[in-house]
């Protein structure tokens, strides 16, 4: 068994990145999940961007990691965003019957990027 | 084909004879190469309606297969072979339940009066028959290599993906949409959406004739992929019988856009870009 595979959280402005490179083992996401909120209380981010282009295969388990990550994050008031799917990731999705709850999804990083952007406008703090 | 025969009385009376043994041993023989795929049962049920079709018709003393006592025997074989070609059997397993039957016969006759010649023929006809198989066999194969080009080609070029505007996308779809197709719809436009990077796409179905339950599906899980990636969806050019047909249906667009014509769905997708289409002022 290999270790825990630790994703490198970047911190752009007031926006986490999370750029997922490898495949994802469940134990992965978990860790990351923890990485994320740990990174959100110390740095008060207000968004946080899941880049998957890079991903080729997602299970259920995963899927639904997505939702519970936007789900922690909305607690410290930061909005996810999914950026990046792949056609057959998005398709396995569907096909599973997944919804990502209020994960928002974008097609690159720049338009993730914009989209925190409107959000963070529509609520100023 | 014609056979003159001065003993058609001498066929019907054989086959009325040996109908028993002669409908066992025919199953038995066109069962064999099926390798269980069709269950005896309705392989003797067939096989017996074609019997007595076949004895009727050569009972008339007809020995003309194109003439009318043959009829029932035409129909029914052809209800045959289109069972057989739907559940995937090739050619040769098919008309395998003919040629069986002589196999039958010349068995049949061979117990009860043995004759050196005969016996030759009939290695020699059965030898034939085979051949006359394999080429049948090799033609069809042909002709749906043929078809399979054909249809891949028609899937490539009824597919387009066309881009409307900076950031919107659209498919008009025409024909008739079945699962393959819709399929190869959604994996198009998906790919598309990444390489150009589109926020907006339209899946315009004016051409489109008929919509099912499964055809609906897949296109409900287009547009909820494409959300997923981040992409907004919209369905246009719905016409009234289809629309009419998924409410009877009782398919749920949800909270999915859909516009009545391709004009509206691209104002629609620019304006949620941010776009607004005026009509310019000519009198200033």
């Amino acid at each position: 068994m290999s270790a825990v595979e630790r994703i490198p959280i970047l911190k752009i402005g007031d926006v986490l990145l999370a750029s997922i490179q490898v495949d994802l083992q469940d134990r992965d996401v978990l860790a990351l999940q923890e990485d994320l909120a740990e990174k959100i209380t110390a740095t008060g981010a207000h968004g946080v961007i899941l880049d998957i282009s890079a991903v080729d295969i997602v299970d259920s388990f995963i899927g639904r990691m997505f939702a519970t990550i936007a789900s922690t994050s909305r607690l410290f008031d930061a909005h996810t965003v999914v950026v990046g799917m792949r056609p057959a990731v998005a398709i396995t999705l569907v096909e599973l019957g997944l919804t990502l709850g209020e994960v928002r999804t974008a097609l690159d990083l720049e338009k993730g990027l914009a989209i925190l952007a409107e959000l963070g406008e529509r609520a100023p703090r | 084909m014609t056979i003159e025969t001065g003993r058609s009385d001498n066929l019907a009376d054989l086959l009325r004879t040996g109908a028993a043994a002669l409908t066992a041993r025919w199953v038995e023989l066109a069962a064999a190469p099926l390798r269980g795929r069709l269950s005896p049962a309705e392989l003797e049920r067939e096989l017996s309606e074609l019997y007595g079709a076949l004895l009727s018709g050569v009972d008339s003393g007809a020995r003309d297969v194109a003439a009318e006592p043959y009829a029932e025997l035409r129909g029914q074989l052809a209800d045959l072979s289109r069972r057989r070609a739907r559940a995937g059997f090739t050619p040769s397993e098919t008309a395998i339940a003919v040629f069986a039957l002589k196999q039958a016969l010349f068995e049949f006759v061979d117990r009860d009066d043995a004759q050196g010649g005969l016996r030759e023929v009939v290695v020699f006809s059965q030898l034939l028959d085979a051949l006359g198989l394999q080429t049948f066999e090799t033609y069809a194969k042909a002709r749906e290599e043929v078809i399979d080009e054909q249809a891949e080609q028609l899937l490539e070029l009824t597919t387009p993906v066309v881009k409307l505007w900076d950031g919107v996308l659209a498919v008009p779809l025409v024909g008739t949409l079945d699962s393959a197709r819709t399929q190869v719809v959604m994996e198009k436009l998906l790919e598309a959406l990444v390489t150009t990077g589109a926020a907006h796409a339209i899946i315009d179905i004016t051409g489109v004739l008929a919509v099912d339950t499964q055809v609906a599906q897949h296109l409900l899980k287009t547009v909820m992929a494409a959300r997923l990636m981040g992409a907004e969806c919209t369905i246009s050019g719905i016409r009234p019988h289809i629309a009419q047909t998924i409410v009877a249906l009782g398919i749920e667009f949800g909270d999915i856009t859909t516009k009545s014509s391709l004009a509206d769905a691209l104002r629609h997708a620019l304006r949620r870009s941010g776009v607004d289409v005026v009509t310019a002022d000519r009198r200033g």
